[in-house]
C-alpha cells in the first residue's frame, strides 16, 4: 500500500489541539465565563486553521492514497500502532467535524443552555472534537476503537446535564446502546486480528493496521467473514443508527441541547457509516456481499419507517430526529449496493445530511428559545412573525427533502440510482425493489417536511404568541423573546447555508475527492 | 535429648541471597521500628508512624528496583521454594505502591477517628509483608504461610472501629469465612502433598500429568485449593463475606482489602495453576469457567441494586474479579497461557490504580457529604468540580471506557480469551461483553448523581481535601490516565515467559 508521508505531524496536531484548549481552561476559574468562551472559540478556530492548512496541502490528484501518513509504535505487545492517515473518503468528514465545532462554539457564545457552566460545557465539546477527528484519521483498529469511544462520555454528559426534561433517561439509553454495540465491535476486531494472523502469508507482520487488513482480510473463509462482519455490523449500525437499533436516537436528539443535537447529527452518526466504508466492507468483502441485501432491506425499512415516524410527530425536534433515521437509510442503501456510485452517494449523503440536519437542529434550538415550545400544533405563522427564521427553515426543509440544486439531492438520487445495478454477485431484483421503495421514501420525505414547514411557518401566528402585534409592552409570556435571527446565529449559520447551495450546484467538488478513494475501498468487488 | 535428635538429621544451612530478600528484610525491620517508635512518641506525635510507614514502603521498593535492573535471570532460594523472577518483582512493586497509597488514604482517617495509629500501621505493614512474600512463594507451605501472614492482620484491621457494631461484624465475618477458606484450602494442599509426596510446586507439576494415574483424589485436591482461593478473591458463590466486610471496615481498609488482599489471592491462584497443576487443566478450566461467569454476572446484577457506594464498590469489585478469572478459565487452551497471564497481571495493576483512586475520591467526597449513600453525592460536580471529574475518571475507567486504564485491562482479558478460540472461550467472551455493558448501569448511576442531580440539603461548601489524599488522588489518577493512553508501558510487565513454561507439552 503506497502512502504519502509528507508533513505527517499535521493530523496529530489537528486532532489533539483541542485538548490543549481544555488544559488551558482547566486553569481558568469557573466564574470567568467570558474567558472560557474565548479560549474555546480560539482553540476551535486554531484547529480549523490547521484543518484548512491540511486541506491546502492535500494532494487531490492522489486522493486514493493515505496522506500525511504517520506510523508510530503504540502498544507493541498487542501489535497495535499509532497509525494515522487521511484519504479522499475521510478528508471531507475530518474537515466537516472541525467546521461544525467552530460554528457550534460561535452559536454557544450567547446560547449556553441551562444550567450554564460554560467551562464544563465547552471543555466537553473540545474533547468531543478530538474524538471525532481522531476517528476519521485512525488507520489502526484499536486506535479507531479508542477514538470511537472517546466521544461517548462527553456526549453522555452533554445530554444528561444540559438536556431537556427527560435528559437522564435519554442519556443513559444513548450510552447503553452505543456501549453494547462497541463491545461486540471490539470482540469482532480481536477475532478478525486472530483469524487474519492465521491466514497471513510468510513475512507479513500481523497487526491491527486497517490498510494491511484490507489487503489480506479477503483471505479469510466465508463463514468467518460472515460472523466477524455481523459483530462489526451491530457496532456500527447502532451508531448510524439503522432500524431496528434506532430507538435511542429520537430520545437523544429530543433531549440533547441544541449544540449536542447538531454535533450528534452532523458528525457522530457518521462515525457508524464511516466504519462501514472504511473498515467492515473493505476488510471483509465476502461477509459484506453476504450481508448486503439485509443491510439494504433494513435501510429501506428505515427510510419508510422514519418517514412514517415523522408524520406521526407533534414535536419539531423529534420530527427532525426521525428524518435522520430516514436519511441515514439512504446513506446505508448506497453503501449496501457495494458499487462506487453507491459509496460516493453515501459519502456525499453523510456530508449533506450533516450540513442540512445540523442546520435544522440549530433552527429547532432557536425556535425553542423564542417560543419556549417545539410543539408543532402551537407554532404557526413564523413567516409573518420571524420571516428570516421562517425562510431559513423553508430553505433547509427543501434541502432536506432532496430538492435538486441543493446538497441533499446528491446524497439521495445517486443512492437510488446505484440500487438499480448493485455490485456483481448481488441480486438485481431485490435491489430494484429496494430502489422503488426508496424512491417512494423521497415522496414521503417531501410530505413530512413540507407539512412541517406549512404548519409552523404558514398561516397566522397563534394567539398565545401574537399578543399585541408589536412592542407595546403588554404581551404574553415569551412575547419579548420573539426576535428574528441575531448576529451570532447569522455567523454560525451562513457557512452551512452557503455550503448547502455550493455543494448542491457543484457536487463534483466533493465527488472528485471521494471517487479515487472509493475505488480503492471497493477493489475487492471489481469496482 | 534434643541435641541427639538434631545430630541425626544432616543439616546444612541454606545459602541465602540477601539481595533477593532485601525487600522483605526492609519491611520486617520497618515493622519493628514502628512498634518501637510508637512506644516512645507522645500521643500528639503519633502521626510520625504514618510517615514512617510510607518511608518503609518506599524503602522496600528500592531493592525491588535494584533487583529488576541487576540481572535478568531469576534468583531461586531454598531449592526453588522462594523465587524472585520478573513476575514476583512486578507484583511486589504493585503491592508496595498500593500499600503506599493506602497509607496516604489512611492518614487523616485514622488520625481524625482517633484510632490506634501505631498498631494500625504495624498491622498494615505486616499484611503487606505477607503479600510481598506471596509474590515469590513457589511451595505449598510458603504460600500458606504468606497467606496467613497477610490475612490475620487484615481480620483485625477490618474490625478497627472498635465501638461500631458494623465494623465488628465486618471483622468477625471476614475472620470466620477466611479461616474456613484456609481450612478447605489446607485440606486440598494436604491431599496434593499426599498424592505427590512433595510440597514444592514445580515437583507437583512434574508429578501431576494427564498420562499418569490421575484420579478423583487429584481432582478433589485441586478443586479444594481453588475453592480456598475463590473465598480470598471473593468469587461467586464464595463472595458472601465481601459486601458486609467492605461496608463495615474503615474505608481505607476496604480499599486495601479490595485491591491488595484480592490481588494477593489471585497471585497465589495463578502461581499454583501455572506452576503446580498446569497439566490438570481439564479439572480447573471448567471449574474456573463457571466461577468466572457467575462472578461477573452475579456481582454486576447485585451491584445494580445498591444504594450505598461502598457496598456498590464491593459488588463491583466482585464483578471485576470475574473479569480477572475469565482469562484463567481458558489459560490451558491452545496458546492462551501467555496472554492469559499477561491479562491477569495487567488487570491487577490497572485495577489497583483505578479502584484505589475510586476509594480515595469516595473518602475525600465523604468528608463533605458525611454519608456513604450514593444519593448523597448529588451535585458533587457543581460544588467540587475537581472531585467530580476525578470520580468520573475512575468510574469510567472501572467501566472500561477508553482512553482510561480500565479499557486496556478488559481488552487484554478479551484478547487472551479469544486467543484460546474454542467454544468455551467464545462463550465466556460473550458473557463478559454483555457484563461490561451492564456494569455501566451502576457506574453510570453514580456519574448521574455527581453531574446531573442537585446537591441534597443544598450543601454547597466542599470540605478541603487534605494533602495526603491529594497525593493519593494524583498518583492514582495519573496512573489511570497513563495506563489508558500508553498501555504499552504496563503490558510489558505482563510478558512473563518464566511462568508459562510449565504449560509446554
Amino acid at each position: 500500500m503506497e502512502v504519502l508521508r509528507d508533513q505527517n505531524w499535521l493530523l496529530t496536531v489537528g486532532t489533539f489541539l483541542p485538548l490543549v484548549g481544555v488544559v488551558v481552561m482547566l486553569f481558568i476559574p469557573k466564574s470567568d465565563e467570558q474567558s472560557h468562551k474565548s479560549v474555546a472559540l480560539i482553540t476551535a478556530l486554531a484547529t480549523l486553521a490547521i484543518g484548512i492548512y491540511t486541506l491546502t496541502q492535500f494532494d487531490f490528484d492522489q486522493a486514493d492514497k493515505l496522506q500525511f501518513f504517520a506510523d508510530a509504535e503504540w502498544i507493541k505487545v498487542i501489535s497495535s500502532n499509532y497509525t494515522i492517515g487521511l484519504d479522499g473518503m475521510s478528508l471531507p468528514l475530518y474537515i466537516l467535524s472541525m467546521i461544525v465545532t467552530v460554528l457550534v462554539m460561535i452559536y454557544s457564545w450567547d446560547h449556553i443552555p441551562s444550567p450554564g457552566n460554560p467551562k464544563a460545557f465547552l471543555s466537553l465539546m473540545l474533547i468531543l472534537q478530538t474524538g471525532m477527528a481522531g476517528t476519521f484519521i485512525a488507520q489502526d483498529l484499536i486506535l479507531f476503537f479508542v477514538f470511537f469511544e472517546v466521544v461517548l462520555l462527553p456526549m453522555y454528559f452533554m445530554i444528561g446535564v444540559w438536556g431537556g426534561e427527560q435528559r437522564q433517561y435519554a442519556s443513559l439509553k444513548f450510552f447503553l446502546y452505543t456501549m453494547f454495540g462497541s463491545a461486540l465491535m471490539l470482540v469482532a476486531f480481536i477475532a478478525l486480528f486472530f483469524k487474519v494472523r492465521g491466514a497471513l502469508p510468510e513475512g507479513v507482520e500481523p497487526s491491527f493496521s486497517i490498510p494491511m487488513l484490507a489487503e489480506y482480510g479477503g483471505l479469510l473463509g466465508r463463514s468467518a467473514q460472515i460472523w466477524i462482519f455481523a459483530g462489526m455490523f451491530v457496532g456500527f449500525a447502532v451508531k448510524v443508527p439503522m432500524f431496528p437499533f434506532h430507538t435511542w436516537l429520537p430520545d437523544a436528539h429530543t433531549q440533547a441541547p441544541t449544540q449536542g443535537s447538531v454535533i450528534l447529527a452532523a458528525i457522530l452518526l457518521k462515525l457508524g457509516t464511516y466504519g462501514f466504508v472504511r473498515i467492515a466492507i473493505p476488510i471483509l468483502p465476502e461477509g459484506a456481499r453476504e450481508w448486503a441485501p439485509w443491510i439494504g432491506l433494513l435501510s429501506v425499512i428505515g427510510i419508510i419507517y422514519g418517514a412514517f415516524g415523522c408524520l406521526a410527530q407533534n414535536d419539531m425536534k423529534r420530527l427532525i430526529a426521525f428524518s435522520s433515521v430516514a436519511h441515514m437509510g439512504f446513506v446505508m442503501l448506497g453503501i449496501s449496493t457495494l458499487t462506487p456510485m453507491g459509496f460516493n452517494a453515501a459519502l456525499f449523503g453523510m456530508v449533506a445530511h450533516g450540513l442540512i440536519t445540523g442546520m435544522l437542529f440549530f433552527i429547532a434550538g432557536s425556535v425553542k428559545e423564542r417560543y419556549h415550545t417545539l410543539e408543532i400544533a402551537r407554532l404557526g405563522g413564523m413567516l409573518k412573525q420571524l420571516p428570516k427564521l421562517g425562510w431559513i427553515l423553508g430553505f433547509c426543509a427543501m434541502a432536506s427533502l432532496g430538492l435538486p440544486g441543493l446538497a441533499g439531492f446528491w446524497g439521495e438520487f445517486p443512492a437510488i440510482l446505484a440500487a438499480y445495478s448493485p455490485a456483481p454477485g448481488l441480486s438485481e431484483e431485490v435491489f430494484r425493489v429496494f430502489m422503488v421503495i426508496a424512491a417512494l421514501g423521497t415522496v414521503f420525505a417531501a410530505a413530512y417536511l413540507l407539512w412541517l414547514f406549512q404548519r409552523t411557518a404558514f398561516g397566522e401566528p397563534k394567539p398565545e404568541f401574537s399578543g399585541g402585534h408589536g412592542h407595546d409592552g403588554h404581551g404574553h409570556d415569551g412575547h419579548d423573546d420573539l426576535h428574528d435571527v441575531n448576529t451570532y446565529e447569522w455567523i454560525a449559520w451562513t457557512p452551512f447555508l452557503i455550503a448547502i447551495v455550493v455543494f448542491g450546484v457543484y457536487p463534483q467538488l466533493m465527488f472528485k475527492i471521494f471517487d479515487p478513494a472509493v475505488s480503492v475501498a471497493l477493489k475487492a468487488f471489481g469496482g | 535429648m534434643l541435641a541427639s535428635i538434631l545430630a541425626q538429621v544432616p543439616w546444612q544451612a541454606p545459602t541465602i541471597d540477601y539481595h533477593a530478600i532485601a525487600p522483605e528484610i526492609v519491611l520486617a525491620a520497618g515493622i519493628c521500628l514502628i512498634i518501637l517508635v510508637d512506644l516512645f512518641v507522645s500521643e500528639s506525635k503519633k502521626w510520625i508512624t504514618a510517615s514512617l510507614t510510607g518511608f518503609v514502603l518506599l524503602g522496600a521498593l528500592i531493592p525491588v528496583l535494584t533487583l529488576a535492573v541487576s540481572d535478568p535471570d531469576a534468583r531461586s532460594l531454598f531449592d526453588g521454594r522462594y523465587v524472585i523472577d520478573e513476575y514476583a518483582l512486578t507484583l511486589k512493586a504493585l503491592f508496595l505502591i498500593a500499600g503506599y497509597v493506602v497509607v496516604l488514604l489512611s492518614q487523616n482517617h485514622v488520625e481524625e477517628g482517633d484510632y490506634y495509629q501505631g498498631e494500625y500501621y504495624t498491622l498494615l505493614l505486616t499484611s503487606l509483608t505477607g503479600m510481598v512474600m506471596m509474590g515469590s512463594s513457589r511451595d505449598l507451605v510458603s504460600i500458606f504461610v504468606a497467606l496467613e501472614f497477610l490475612s490475620i492482620p487484615a481480620y483485625m484491621l477490618a474490625a478497627w472501629r472498635k465501638r461500631d457494631r458494623k465494623s465488628n461484624e465486618a471483622g468477625v465475618k471476614y475472620y470466620l469465612l477466611g479461616v474456613f477458606a484456609s481450612a478447605v484450602m489446607l485440606y486440598g494442599m494436604s491431599l496434593l502433598y499426599g498424592v505427590t509426596g512433595s510440597t514444592l510446586l514445580s515437583e507437583i507439576g512434574r508429578q501431576i500429568t494427564v498420562e499418569g494415574d490421575f484420579g478423583g483424589v487429584h481432582a478433589l485436591a485441586i478443586v479444594f485449593v481453588v475453592v480456598g482461593f475463590a473465598f480470598k478473591v471473593s468469587a461467586v458463590p464464595f463472595h458472601t463475606w465481601a459486601p458486609d466486610t467492605y461496608e463495615g471496615a474503615p474505608t481505607p481498609v476496604t480499599a486495601f482489602l479490595s485491591v491488595a488482599s484480592k490481588a494477593a489471592g489471585f497471585v497465589a491462584l495463578v502461581t499454583i495453576l501455572y506452576v503446580g497443576v498446569p497439566q490438570a487443566k481439564d479439572v480447573w478450566q471448567p471449574f474456573l469457567w463457571v466461577l468466572a461467569a457467575l462472578t461477573m454476572t452475579v456481582g454486576n446484577l447485585l451491584a445494580l441494586r445498591q444504594s450505598n457506594i461502598v457496598r456498590m464498590l464491593a459488588y463491583s469489585s466482585i464483578s471485576q474479579g470475574g473479569f480477572i478469572l475469565m482469562p484463567l478459565a481458558v489459560a490451558g487452551t491452545g496458546d492462551a497461557a501467555g496472554p492469559a497471564l499477561q491479562a491477569v497481571v495487567v488487570y491487577l495493576l490497572v485495577y489497583a490504580a483505578m479502584n484505589l483512586g475510586m476509594f480515595a475520591v469516595v473518602i475525600a467526597a465523604s468528608r463533605t457529604t458525611r454519608s456513604g449513600e450514593i444519593s448523597s453525592f448529588g451535585g458533587l460536580f457543581s460544588y467540587a468540580p475537581g472531585l467530580g471529574v476525578l470520580m468520573t475518571i475512575f468510574l469510567a475507567s472501572l467501566a472500561g471506557i477508553p482512553p482510561l486504564g480500565g479499557w486496556i485491562a478488559k481488552f487484554a482479558a478479551f484478547r487472551a480469551v479469544l486467543e484460546a478460540g474454542n467454544g468455551w472461550a467464545y462463550g465466556i467472551a460473550v458473557i463478559g461483553a454483555i457484563n461490561s455493558v451492564i456494569a455501566f448501569g451502576y457506574y453510570g448511576n453514580v456519574m448521574r448523581e455527581v453531574w446531573m442531580k442537585p446537591a441534597p440539603n443544598g450543601e454547597t461548601r466542599a470540605v478541603a481535601t487534605p494533602t495526603s489524599l491529594v497525593a493519593a488522588l494524583t498518583i492514582t489518577a495519573a496512573a489511570t490516565l497513563l495506563l489508558g493512553v500508553l498501555p504499552g508501558t504496563v503490558l510489558r510487565f505482563g510478558d512473563l515467559a518464566d511462568l508459562v513454561g510449565a504449560f509446554g507439552r
